[in-house]
Order: structure tokens, then C-alpha cells, then sequence
């Protein structure tokens, strides 16, 4: 047990030397979240001028919409992306031949994600505030349940993506970035799941982060939050962890048969 | 005794293409074994299959009398690799990516394992710097202080003198030498330097096509081929693909 402990941190720390004097590093933490919340808090403003008085609360939508589909597309990117600067290193060999194992990684690779994600939002949180007069705080506890259901289907979104990357290798970067953009439609994020067609909306209740984006506006319509939400967006979320574990696990068996595991890194 | 390494009629097997083909040889305890023969012969697919990176087609592999894949965690251990195509985290500094091995190894005592590694191999005064900023001959050199951090018991090293200069080459086999000599370590080495297989090895294996063309200590596979060095039982499989002699 303390030898995984000491493996995790060991990880652990190894992501977060990525960003010992590297400025450019620092700011590509926040960089994307901040500019995502610059242009779509003035696109809310602007339509709140716009339109009657009855779309006051838009901003509230948008802009609470835009900080939790941020927290998702975090959590899978905090997964993936440490694994694609060992692959970028040429250090993912040292890693698979050393006693580490895959859930240690994985581990690792999450805590280094909740470190990150806290800072984006923390920085999100004032600037919301700063330039929207709008508070994440506004949604209480509510926001407890609702973030850590987005950052276990982030999770598992991400070990799903690793797998692909150990599978394919770099060929399957460019779908790393954009994975979390194929379920964003059907999830509810910045419009209510009724708004899809009804042949897409079975589509969209398989999805924990639908459940997460309803409640999240049931909170701040109504000021409280459907407990069935949080529970189905869990129940989902244990579903896609396991399946996410399951087809990571299948890809490292395929991988090592194929020789893929031999030229991570180098293909 | 149980040899450290058994692998019994090896066949991997890629797209079509024969990458190992019936390979059968053993590895002795406290013996460093040359793995010889030209780029694309199979070596590093050998190498891959005994740190259970590869899954053979057919044949059987044995580690410590284990399966490297279905053991793995018992074995990893005791095992380390280096070669002069996988690199450590450029981002760290040297201390650093020792230090991050010397906890996944769980290595007791690290930081004065770390500082005399460091001084072995002549490179203590770069422990701040980052391993992006060292040269590819300081760079080697870290990536085997990380191959000796953990003792282990059974060391791969593919290519581990391929960027150094001579004289850094000849510290690197000194260390190698006297570190093997010291601790009874099993070795398998592989080089395309010849001059240094005959000074490291106490057997050689030559392998093209993924098949064993030639074994013996170098005395033994001189006198099979009638040639004077190993340069030239080099050329002859490399040209021929035949066992000749």
C-alpha cells in the first residue's frame, strides 16, 4: 500500500514539475477556460440588451453553462493529456517496464487534474464575478454534487481517450481534443434536453452530464435541485467508469499483441 | 540452476510479416549475453517480449521462471531497461526524473543511491539542470543511472553506448563491467559495436530475420565462421542471412 502510495505521488509530482518555470504552461491552464468565458459572458450580455426583459436570467444560464461544460472538458483533458507528454517525452517505456501500475497512473494523473481544475475555477469564479456580477456560489451545495458528477464522467471520458492513445499512438491525438465535443450536443449543456428532436433524446438521457446541465438550471430557476438527477447522473457515471476501464484494459491487451506498446512514442 | 531468461521457439508474428521466427535461447545467471545483429533482426522485439511490452505469436517466455506477462508485477522489480531510443522527461531536471524512478522503484536510501549514481557516471554536476538541456551523450548517461537505480537483478540494455563519445563509451562498459562483476547482475546487451560486444560479452548471440543464425562465446563463433573478428561474422550474416562456415 505505501509502495502505491509512493508511486502515485511519485506521478503526481512528476505533472506538477511540468509547470516549474514554464510560463507558457502556467497560462495554457487558464488561457482556454478564460477566453471561453470572455466570449461567451459578452455574447450574453449582448443578448440580454437585445431581447426582452423576460431573457434576464441568460446570463446566468450561459454563463454557469460555459464554468461546468469547462469543468468536463478539464477532467478528460487532465487524463489524456499528461499521458501524451510521455508520449511526447519518449518516456512512456520507462513508465510501462517500471512497477507502476495503471490505476496508479490513473490516479496520479487525477489528482494532478483536481489541482488544475480548482485553479480554473477559482480564476473562472472571479472573473464571472468581476465582469458578470454573476457567482458560482449562487448555486450552493447544489454545486457539490453536480461538479463531482461532471468530474467523474470527465474521468471517465479521459481513460477511455488514454486507451485510444495507447491503441493508436499519436495518430489518435487529434481525436483526444475533440471526444468531449462529439456528446456536447446531446448533453443538455447550454439549451434543456427538450429542445432536441425526440429521436434524440434517448441519445441524450444515456448521458450523466445531461442530468448534470438540467439540474443545474433547475437550481437556478427554482433554487433547488432533484435529488433523481444526481442520482442518475452517478448511477451513469459508475456504468461509464466501468465500461471506460474495461475498453482501456481490452485496448493495452490488443496494443501489447500488436506491437503498438513497443512503439509508443515513436510511431 | 534455472536460467534467469528461457525463451523456447519464439514466433512473433506482425501483419504478415515474420519478426521472430522459432527463437530459442537462455540467459544464465551472473552472465551478459550479447544480442547481435542487423537493424530490423529482431533484437528489440526480443527485448520487448522478455519486459512483457509484447505478447509472442507462439513460444514460450520465461523470466525468473515466470510469464512476463501474466507475473508482470513480480518481475518488473527486478528488471530495468535502457536504450538510446526512449528518453527520460526533458522537463525534469536530472535529480528530479532519478528521484520520480527511485520512488516507482521503491529504491531505499534514494538520495545517496542518486548522488553516487550521479558520480559513476561522471555526470554529478548536471543534477540541476534539465534533462532537455543536457547533450545526448550526458542524456544516455541518466537514462542508465535510471537502468542501475533499482539493482536489478536482470538488465536489457539496447544500444546503451550508441551516442557517446569513446571515451564516455569506455567509462559507460567500465561501470557496466566492474557493477555486473560486483553484483553477479544478468546482462543482455545489445550493440552494433563489435570491438565492445567482444570486451562486455561472455556470450554472443547473433540473430537476422528473427532467426538465431550463430551462439557461442566469441572464440566459439569466430572458430565456426573461420573469420579473425566479429565485424566481419557481422557483415557475412547481415550479407548472407545464412549461417555460413
Amino acid at each position: 500500500m505505501r509502495a502505491s502510495f509512493n508511486r502515485i505521488y511519485a506521478m503526481f509530482l512528476r505533472y506538477l514539475y511540468l509547470h516549474q518555470r514554464s510560463l507558457p504552461r502556467n497560462l495554457e491552464i487558464i488561457f482556454w477556460p478564460v477566453m471561453d468565458l470572455l466570449v461567451w459572458g459578452f455574447v450574453t450580455l449582448y443578448l440580454q440588451k437585445i431581447t426582452s426583459s423576460a431573457a434576464g436570467g441568460i446570463v446566468v444560464f450561459l454563463i454557469g453553462a460555459m464554468i461546468f461544460w469547462d469543468i468536463l472538458y478539464r477532467a478528460q483533458q487532465t487524463i489524456s493529456i499528461p499521458f501524451m507528454e510521455d508520449q511526447w517525452a519518449r518516456n512512456t517505456l520507462n513508465l510501462l517496464i517500471s512497477p507502476l501500475r495503471f490505476w496508479e497512473w490513473m490516479t496520479a494523473m487525477i489528482c494532478y487534474g483536481i489541482v488544475k481544475i480548482t485553479v480554473i475555477i477559482a480564476v473562472l469564479a472571479v472573473l464571472a464575478w468581476q465582469f458578470y456580477h454573476y457567482s458560482i456560489g449562487s448555486l450552493g451545495f447544489s454545486l457539490l454534487p453536480l461538479i463531482a458528477n461532471l468530474l467523474l464522467f470527465g474521468w471517465a471520458l479521459g481513460i477511455f481517450t488514454t486507451g485510444l492513445l495507447l491503441f493508436w499512438g499519436h495518430t489518435a491525438e487529434a481525436l483526444i481534443w475533440g471526444i468531449p465535443f462529439l456528446i456536447q450536443p446531446f448533453s443538455a449543456v447550454f439549451y434543456p434536453m427538450s429542445v432536441l428532436p425526440v429521436w434524440l433524446q434517448p441519445v441524450s438521457r444515456i448521458l450523466p452530464s445531461t442530468y448534470v446541465f438540467e439540474g443545474m438550471r433547475e437550481v437556478i430557476q427554482n433554487g433547488t435541485l432533484d435529488p433523481a438527477l444526481v442520482w442518475s447522473a452517478f448511477g451513469l457515471n459508475l456504468v461509464y467508469l466501468c465500461l471506460a476501464g474495461f475498453s482501456l484494459r481490452w485496448m493495452l491487451v490488443k496494443a501489447r499483441q500488436a506491437g503498438r506498446l513497443s512503439r509508443l512514442g515513436s510511431d | 540452476m534455472e536460467p534467469v531468461v528461457e525463451l523456447q521457439g519464439l514466433c512473433k508474428r506482425y501483419n504478415g510479416t515474420d519478426a521472430l521466427k522459432n527463437l530459442s535461447f537462455q540467459l544464465k545467471e551472473g552472465e551478459i549475453l550479447g544480442l547481435l545483429g542487423p537493424n530490423g533482426a529482431g533484437k528489440t522485439t526480443a527485448i520487448h517480449i522478455i519486459l512483457g511490452l509484447l505478447t509472442p505469436t507462439s513460444g514460450e517466455v520465461k523470466v525468473f521462471g515466470l510469464s512476463p506477462v501474466e507475473h508482470r508485477f513480480q518481475l518488473l522489480p527486478r528488471l530495468n531497461f535502457s536504450s538510446a531510443y526512449v528518453n527520460l522527461p526533458y522537463n525534469l531536471t536530472a535529480v528530479q526524473n532519478l528521484e520520480l524512478y527511485a520512488r516507482l522503484y521503491n529504491v531505499k536510501e534514494a538520495k545517496s543511491k542518486i548522488k553516487e549514481l550521479l558520480e559513476v557516471f561522471q555526470i554529478s554536476h548536471l543534477g540541476r539542470r534539465r534533462s532537455g538541456f543536457l547533450s545526448s551523450g550526458e542524456q544516455t548517461r541518466l537514462n542508465l543511472c535510471k537502468a542501475f537505480l533499482n539493482d536489478p537483478e536482470l538488465l536489457l540494455l539496447d544500444e546503451p553506448t550508441a551516442s557517446l563519445d569513446p571515451d564516455m563509451a569506455d567509462l559507460v562498459r567500465g561501470v557496466i563491467i566492474k557493477v555486473q562483476k560486483e553484483r553477479r547482475m544478468t546482462i543482455l546487451y545489445t550493440s552494433h559495436n563489435m570491438a565492445e560486444v567482444e570486451m562486455v560479452c561472455d556470450r554472443i548471440l547473433f540473430i537476422h530475420h528473427g532467426e538465431k543464425k550463430a551462439e557461442g562465446t566469441t572464440k566459439e563463433v569466430l572458430e565456426q565462421f573461420k573469420t579473425q573478428n566479429l565485424e566481419q561474422v557481422f557483415i557475412r550474416i547481415a550479407r548472407s542471412g545464412d549461417l555460413l562456415g
